[in-house]
């Protein structure tokens, strides 16, 4: 009962969206929530094709069976993908490629996004974002203003009651859509289960050769390199959420099939972000500071 | 399993925070990492406790100056139910942040200190939780480890509380003592209270009956989108997109089309997995009608003897959420549900003092926060119903076509 009251709110959400905007399109990464949105999206419009476009930011650091992934999935529902990607935006000089040792390209993606929102002079934009993966986020509403330069103003955002959006905006700004903010994790599993949806090979336990660094335990990867200290070890791991490989952490977790997740995700006293996302860990409010910016 | 999305309102000296934290703390739903940085954030503002309020609290600003300035929403399971909680903090902004919480509420829960008793700030409350059609009440009279968890105390709270909800239009009121800061009666029945006959809160919570919340009855399916892909696999498909607000729908059934009054039967509806046998609320469905009907977003689909309103002059409870006064007369945008308009709001009929409840016959303006009666002309007909009987039907927001922010909330009379 539950999922499918979830899944009525997000498909109206969805085609709220259609009926007062121009010119939407889908933030897709190919990881579980926006796998999730984009289910929704495809039933909200059935049998007619959802009508926007898809758009990733690739920072040029994903896992590459998750760009396998997406490949795969935009091929299968023949809807137009367009990447933006964040290697472009350093070569054009956009942004500064930040070195060192913790050095991630997750900030640079802002730009990009903003970028890719303007040049194709999108609206608005549905994000995958659940409330309750982030303090910050369960603040946020689920038609959130943007002002003309892509920021978000936790302290101004607009009343919102009973199921009537507020969509109006002047050109230039647009509205960010999360039709998944009343979802959790567990339900975003349950519903993969549901739907029988096929997920990238990367959420469920494998080997791998990771090194442990701030207590999250990194892929060995092309982008880092372990320092002297950090001893790289092979463990049968999983990952809770899809982010960069430079600063999303894998779980030690033996979970080979989805209804394994869903008995892990019930059980665990740990948020995903907390044990997963080094991203969050660079201040108390790492998350709202980067949403400010206009972060997803 | 269901979802209970439930309110809470009150302010931190009713230990409402400390209740939220008992709630998703008892039920295991505070994750540990969570938490440990809730106990930073307390050691370094030098509280001498783990503030639980800050699990709540997701801003900044919000932890650096120790107020709820928004609502927050959380969410936690247990076997029986999935909980949705809009906390809405007790400050000045405390109107606007509660109408908006509560507007989606089955269930709203009021903190009473059993020290202090009823006072102006619950009655407000109520008042507002009443106003929005909050269905089921719980009042839960708190700090009853401080009264000696005395009955008498409970009793004439309870009195007194029920005298005054009498006089509104929430049908279930219940109430439960409890002490937040001990756990009493919260999770688990509470060993100190034996003469209390009632259940814990949680228990309440997931055990309160809200499938017959819906309205049932009257059919109204507001037209949200029309499908009509017009490829070669599909070359006929025309459907009708909405969520359902109100009623029963089956294939087969004589509707009305509004605007039009035209009416045609229901060939099929089309859930998010294919064809389905009936479509209830909150389902979002597709309708595909017998008839080729001039059918657009904003119009409506109901049962030939069972229509809504059709008016253009509108009788509204509006409550302002504004810092920008509004000063008849005023020009605004009308949203109610998928139709937008133009609405013009010529003269307040009375502004309703929300701490007295005493009507100011003669107000010039509306200022954020506060409540007026007042009568609005729309420049094309919404298809409504009285707020009493479909909170769907029966709501609208008021949008400032300058600034585009959302400036007021009405329910229809």
């Amino acid at each position: 009962m539950s999922l499918e009251m979830l899944e009525a709110e997000s498909i109206h959400i969805i085609r709220e969206v259609a009926s007062e905007f121009e010119r939407p399109a889908l933030l897709f990464s190919g990881g579980k929530d926006s796998i999730v949105m984009l289910r929704l999206a495809e039933k909200a419009f059935r049998p007619a094709p959802m009508p926007f476009a898809l758009v990733h930011v690739d920072t040029g650091h994903n896992f590459p069976e998750v760009l396998d992934y997406r490949d795969k999935r935009v091929a299968e529902l023949g809807v137009r993908l367009i990447v933006a990607s964040v290697q472009d935006s350093i070569d054009s000089g956009r942004v500064v490629e930040p070195t060192g040792r913790r050095a991630s390209r997750n900030r640079l993606q802002t730009t990009t996004l903003l970028d890719i929102i303007a040049e194709h002079r999108f609206d608005v934009a549905f994000g995958g974002a659940r409330r309750d993966e982030e303090k910050a986020r369960a603040k946020e509403r689920i038609f959130s203003f943007r002002d003309e330069i892509g920021q978000w103003d936790p302290r101004n955002q607009r009343p919102e009651l009973w199921n009537l959006f507020n969509t109006r905006i002047r050109p230039g700004e647009h509205i960010r859509v999360f039709p998944l903010s009343n979802w959790t994790e567990l339900d975003v599993w349950r519903y993969i289960a549901r739907d029988e949806l096929d997920v990238p090979p990367i959420y469920f336990a494998h080997r791998r050769r990771v090194f442990e660094r701030d207590g999250m335990l990194l892929a060995e990867n092309p982008y880092q390199a372990p320092d002297p200290t950090e001893v790289v070890s092979e463990e049968t791991v999983r990952y809770r959420t899809v982010g960069d490989m430079t600063c999303t952490g894998a779980v030690l977790s033996g979970a080979r099939t989805v209804a394994d997740i869903i008995q892990e995700v019930a059980t665990t006293r740990i948020t995903e972000r907390g044990a997963t996302r080094a991203d969050d860990r660079t201040s108390e409010a790492a998350m709202e500071d980067r949403k400010r910016e206009g972060y997803f | 399993m269901d979802i209970l999305r439930f309110a809470t309102a009150g302010s931190v000296d009713d230990g409402k925070s400390t209740l939220i934290g008992r709630l998703l703390y008892d039920s295991k739903s505070t994750f540990t990492d969570r938490l440990a940085a809730v106990e930073d954030v307390s050691r370094r503002r030098g509280d001498e406790y783990t503030n639980l309020a800050l699990l709540m609290d997701g801003l900044r600003a919000e932890r650096e100056q120790g107020i709820t300035i928004d609502v927050a929403y959380g969410y936690f399971a247990t076997p029986k139910r999935k909980f949705i909680l809009a906390d809405t903090p007790g400050h000045a902004q405390y109107t606007r942040n509660m109408v908006t919480g509560a507007s989606t509420a089955d269930l709203a829960i009021v903190l009473v200190d059993a020290t202090k008793g009823m006072v102006e700030q619950s009655r407000r409350h109520t008042f507002l939780l009443g106003l929005l059609g909050v269905p089921h009440l719980v009042v839960c009279v708190n700090k009853m480890d401080l009264v000696g968890y005395d009955q008498g105390v409970f009793d004439s709270i309870r009195a007194e509380f029920s005298a005054f909800t009498t006089r509104m239009a929430t049908r279930d009121v219940t109430f439960v003592p409890i002490s937040a800061l001990h756990g009493d009666n919260v999770v688990s029945r509470s060993t100190e209270m034996p003469w209390y006959e009632g259940t814990s809160l949680l228990h309440h919570l997931e055990n309160v009956h809200i499938a017959s919340d819906r309205n049932l009855v009257d059919v109204r399916f507001p037209v949200q989108y029309v499908i009509r892909p017009q490829s070669s696999a599909c070359p006929d498909y025309r459907g009708y997109a909405g969520q359902v607000a109100g009623g029963v729908l089956r294939p087969g059934d004589e509707v009305m089309h509004l605007p039009s009054g035209l009416t045609t039967r229901v060939a099929a509806i089309d859930g998010p997995d294919g064809p389905v046998d009936e479509a209830t609320p909150p389902m979002s469905v597709v309708l595909r009608l017998a008839d080729d009907l001039d059918v657009s977003r904003g119009d409506m689909i109901c049962r030939p003897h069972n229509a809504p309103a059709v008016v253009q002059d509108i009788d509204a409870m509006v409550v302002w959420m504004n810092e920008r006064a509004l000063r008849p007369p005023a020009r605004l945008l009308l949203k109610h549900t998928t139709r937008t308009v133009r609405a013009v709001i010529r003269d307040l009929q009375y502004r309703l003092d929300v701490n007295t409840l005493r009507r100011d016959p003669d107000p010039t303006e509306l200022r954020c926060n506060e409540i007026s009666r007042l009568q609005l002309r729309v420049t094309q007909p919404l298809l409504c119903d009285p707020y009493s009987r479909n909170r769907l039907t029966g709501s609208f927001i008021l949008i400032d076509e300058e600034t585009n922010h959302t400036v007021g909330a009405g329910v229809i009379n």
